[in-house]
């Protein structure tokens, strides 16, 4: 019983940190960005290649590659999505055309990884030794892992609820039409707002990249996993992915141990789809 | 264009495009016949999707389960009674998943339909793993591509013409008023819950069918195969590149997309990925008031 | 283009939408590439991206282009009249969807008009071309394609044939080896087997129940996960707990990689440590990030053929890395076969359909590779990590396989 629930929440770490940036992105920047997932999966050849070309650890590549992550994320934002934002009438308009930008991104990034890399398996070896926790043995990278998006997570919560500049972009997620008028700038806010949501995709992949296998056209599944946790803890709301990533990695161990392991992803979709229906705007969200 | 004119330049075209595989080579029939499958799931997704304003991605979840039936019971049942099958098990998974659903709105809506789709894949390939002890499964029926065209053909007139009548019928009007305003609907005495039901039936059903024709294609099904996204997102794109409020918007979306991947897959086979992605971001751009505009300001203008 | 929303520009977005549907239809003109008399086209549709790139990049397509580069290194195919002919490629992508290999494959027959299509990656894919492959009378030489009924599809279609075997064969061969170890006194009889969700996973584990059953083994703990799992730290608790001494993963590249990295965490090391796709790829003692000795899979090489030497040697040094120790080497055979069949017959796609079933052929196989019922049976089934190599093994050795050395030492 033990081990599950430590075998749940370092899997629900995983998602947790791979959600945080989306939910930000999303919540604050309003862009519904689908290629959420390759921007994790560059991060992981970028930090494939450091280590085994240049021999840079993971943890040291962070320094390069998580700076890297902003900076392309603003940049992005400034080319592509500023047009968008500025012509679009309102935010379904803009939603709509967010998510069909950003599907072609996905296929231009996925199209470069598989150009450069090719199509096939990678995955490397670091920190994969046993640490006990509570007496069950976990891989020090999955609870690297947990660590950071806790870590980061209250970085995030504390900057976000106690800082002017969290203020800022609280409100720019709560009311963008209106905060202008308060001297707020907006567009600052947003693309800030992208380009952490950037950093943070670039996080993901690091430290994901220690233990998984990824290849070029998987990014997919990140954006699908990490959607399913922004909608199910709040869009924007920090708290509610960490909540959420968790309670999915729970609910995945939990099934996987006394119902059936091939019923895991079902169960995953079950609780999501059950919870959406009785709370759609998830655990956190406001109305 | 008036109907006078409108139906028998339209038999025509049917007809021309009848006949077509009988002087084609086999690459070309392919080629009518995926054109033709997206024209009709494109159509059909429109259906619902263009007036309600609910941007579905169950697109594969139906699709597959159609595809699915057809392996399942390919050699138990005559073919007319296998589709029959399969257009009855889409329409009441339609009706289930309508009647839970179709309260949420926007972007919930979206991802609420996409982990439909997973969620039926991952429930089928449990399914067959646990209970029947199968994972793939052959469809051996005497079908050529012609065939499966000729049948996707029909399908696809008989979509056009049920959006057609939709649009000149009362549920066509009600639907008009939801699409404008769904609270000023409901007050004016229009079942909007019955309405938008009614009409994910329908589309639902008919995207079952076209996984149901075009299974025979593949020889052999397991889930990853049919429940393929591509399906939901080609869909999608294709819907609202034409404008998913006319009558024929899908299917000008549909047709000059799809022979665009094809010369892209053909000529640029390696970079494949990269050309369709700045293709799109192009396509986002040179619409400077979004896309969602497009169908807006195309939807004021009146239908033809 | 602009598109302004003003009713006379939407006319002009209209036709210029039409311009765009003309100019993909000229594609309908020939490739760049005439088709000259002094060639020989070669045409293939193969996953370049979506899920399937992973398998057919390691397996299929590396091997073809090695191929198609040492023919023409040594001046093309040869024809029977002495002469010869440079091969020319046609590649398609088929972006991991049935639907655009069927039709990738319909273009090559119908539109390109190669000599010879070779036929995608996959159990699925293969069957899905193998209608079509028939129908236009070119040999099918499905390469990477695990499948029971081989012996069905060649009656269907008798211009196919089949190099990997199918499931049955596989779990028989393993089989073997766990009743030898049982008897030796190495393994308990009970077994802990889990599978991934999809053709491959579901195909070996339907033969492995009944045989390993039948081989008086008890399954203690048998389920499936789906393809997208990528943690597997409470199945291996769960299976740890069923006190068997062999553990079975019918699993595709993540899982193996996945499974390999956790059970050194886990500690979980039973005596039989048998894993799917994945463990017979070259870098895989890399990804474990040290020693995976003794670890079991499909495939192995016989590490005294040196046929089977050169073509790795040779294949690190035009593609730049060494192929995996399973389906590899089948797929390079199926080519070779291939070529000395036109070398005999010429380019008459059903006499080299003919002489494939009946001929025999010096392939990196051996010296004398031939079809049995049109399909390849000198296959080796089961292999293991041993110093390094990952080599083909029985429980006896012999016959160019070394006998499997269990139990699996500890990880490192």
């Amino acid at each position: 019983m033990l081990e599950h629930i430590v075998n749940g929440l370092v899997l629900g770490g995983t998602y947790a940190l791979v959600a945080m940036g989306l939910t930000i992105q999303y919540g604050i920047a309003r862009i519904m960005n689908l290629s959420f997932g390759d921007t994790i999966i560059a991060a992981c050849f970028a930090t494939y290649l450091l280590f085994t070309t240049l021999n840079v650890g993971p943890l040291l590549a962070l320094l390069v590659i998580v700076p890297a992550g902003y900076f392309l994320s603003l940049g992005v934002y400034r080319v592509i999505m500023k047009p968008l934002v500025d012509r679009a009438p309102d935010a379904g308009a803009l939603e709509v055309d967010s998510i069909l930008v950003t599907f072609g991104l996905l296929f231009v990034i996925q199209g470069v990884l598989l150009t450069v890399f090719g199509g096939g398996y990678t995955s490397y070896s670091f920190l994969n030794q046993p640490l006990s926790v509570l007496g069950t043995a976990v891989a020090v990278n999955r609870l690297l892992a947990l660590a950071l998006s806790l870590g980061i997570g209250a970085i995030l919560v504390v900057v976000l609820y106690r800082s002017h500049w969290g203020m800022i972009l609280r409100a720019v997620a709560v009311a963008p039409q209106s905060a202008p008028l308060f001297g707020i700038d907006t567009d600052r806010a947003a693309r800030t707002a992208f380009a952490v949501g950037g950093a943070l995709a670039a996080t993901g992949g690091v430290v994901l990249s220690m233990f998984q296998t990824f290849t070029a056209t998987g990014g997919v599944v990140f954006t699908m996993k990490a959607l399913i946790v922004v909608i199910l803890g709040g869009k924007g709301s920090v708290p509610g992915a960490i909540i959420a990533g968790l309670l999915l990695g729970l609910v995945e161990t939990f099934v996987a141990a006394y119902v059936d392991p091939g019923l895991t992803l079902a169960a995953v979709y079950t609780v999501f789809l059950a919870l959406l229906l009785v709370r759609p705007n998830g655990l956190f969200g406001k109305a | 264009m008036k109907p006078i004119h409108a139906f028998p330049i339209a038999a025509l075209v049917l007809s021309a495009l009848a006949f077509a595989p009988l002087f084609l080579p086999d690459y070309w029939t392919g080629v009518l016949l995926g054109m033709t499958g997206y024209v009709t799931l494109a159509t059909a997704w429109a259906l619902f999707s263009g007036p309600t304003r609910y941007v579905s991605l169950a697109t594969v979840a139906f699709f597959g389960v159609g595809a699915y039936t057809v392996a399942v019971l390919n050699e138990t049942l005559p073919y007319p009674l296998v589709l029959l099958c399969a257009a009855g098990i889409g329409a009441v998974m339609a009706l289930v998943v309508g009647l839970s659903t179709l309260r949420l709105a926007g972007v919930y809506f979206v991802i609420f339909t996409f982990g439909l789709a997973e969620l039926v894949r991952q429930t089928v390939s449990w399914w067959e793993v646990n209970v029947t002890y199968t994972m793939g499964r052959y469809v051996f029926l005497p079908f050529e591509g012609r065939h499966i065209y000729w049948q996707l053909l029909a399908l696809a007139a008989v979509t056009l013409l049920i959006s057609w009548g939709i649009g000149r019928s009362r549920l066509g009007l009600a639907l008009k008023a939801i699409g404008d305003d769904e609270t000023v609907a409901a007050h004016a005495g229009i079942d909007v819950a019955r309405v938008k039901l009614l009409l994910f039936v329908i589309s639902a059903t008919l995207i079952t069918l076209v996984g149901a024709i075009q299974a025979p294609r593949w020889t052999y099904i397991e889930p990853s195969i049919v429940f393929n996204p591509t399906v939901s997102f080609m869909t999608l794109i294709m819907a609202l590149l034409g404008g998913a409020m006319r009558l024929w918007g899908p299917l000008v979306g549909a047709i000059p997309l799809f022979l665009l991947f094809e010369w892209l897959s053909v000529s640029f086979p390696d970079h494949f990925s990269i050309i369709l992605g700045l293709l799109f971001i192009l396509i986002v751009f040179v619409m400077p008031q979004g896309v969602l505009a497009k169908v807006e300001s195309l939807r004021k203008g009146g239908r033809t | 283009m602009t598109c302004l929303p003003l009713q006379a520009a939407r006319a002009v977005c209209r036709r210029s939408a039409m311009l765009a549907t003309v100019a993909a239809l000229s594609f309908a003109a020939p490739m760049a590439f005439a088709q000259s008399e002094d060639s020989i086209t070669i045409g293939y549709a193969v996953s370049k991206s979506g899920p399937n790139a992973g398998g057919s990049d390691m397996t299929v397509t590396p091997n073809y282009e090695l191929w198609v580069q040492e023919v023409n290194a040594a001046g093309g195919l040869k024809l029977p009249d002495g002469s010869q002919k440079m091969i020319e490629v046609i590649a398609y992508d088929d972006r991991s969807s049935a639907e655009e290999v069927v039709r990738a494959v319909e273009r090559l027959a119908t539109q390109d008009e190669v000599d010879f299509i070779l036929p995608p990656w996959g159990t699925g894919f293969n069957l899905a071309v193998a209608p079509l492959m028939a129908k236009f009378g070119y040999p099918h030489l499905a390469g990477a394609a695990v499948t029971d009924k081989a012996p069905d599809f060649v009656k269907r279609w008798d211009t196919s044939f089949w190099f990997m075997g199918g499931s049955a064969d596989y779990v028989d061969a393993l089989t073997e080896i766990l009743v030898a170890q049982r008897e030796a006194g190495t393994i308990n009889d009970r077994i802990a087997m889990i599978s991934v969700a999809d053709g491959f996973g579901i195909d070996l584990v339907k033969a492995a129940r009944p045989a390993f059953e039948a081989a008086g083994f008890e399954i203690g703990y048998d389920k499936t996960f789906p393809p997208e799992t990528s943690d597997f730290a409470t199945i291996l608790g769960e299976a740890g707990s069923a006190e068997a001494d062999t553990f079975v993963a019918f699993s595709y590249p993540p899982h193996t990689f996945a499974l390999t990295k956790q059970a050194k965490v886990a500690g979980f090391n039973p005596p039989v440590f048998y894993l799917g796709v994945g463990a017979g790829f070259p870098v895989y003692p890399n990804i474990a990030g040290g020693s995976v000795e003794g670890v079991m899979s499909l495939g192995g090489i016989d590490p005294d053929n040196s046929l089977n030497a050169a073509y790795r040697a040779k294949h690190e040094e035009v593609i730049g890395r060494a192929p995996d120790y399973w389906g590899s080497v089948l797929v390079y055979a199926s080519l070779q076969m291939l070529g000395q069949s036109i070398e005999r017959v010429g380019l008459d796609k059903a006499a080299v359909a003919k002489e494939l079933s009946t001929g025999t052929f010096a392939t990196v196989l051996g010296e004398e590779t031939r079809l049995e019922d049109n399909q390849l049976r000198a296959i080796n089934w089961v292999g293991q990590w041993q110093n390094g190599q990952f080599i083909a093994v029985s429980p006896d050795g012999g016959d160019g396989m070394a006998a499997v050395k269990l139990p699996k030492p500890d990880w490192q």
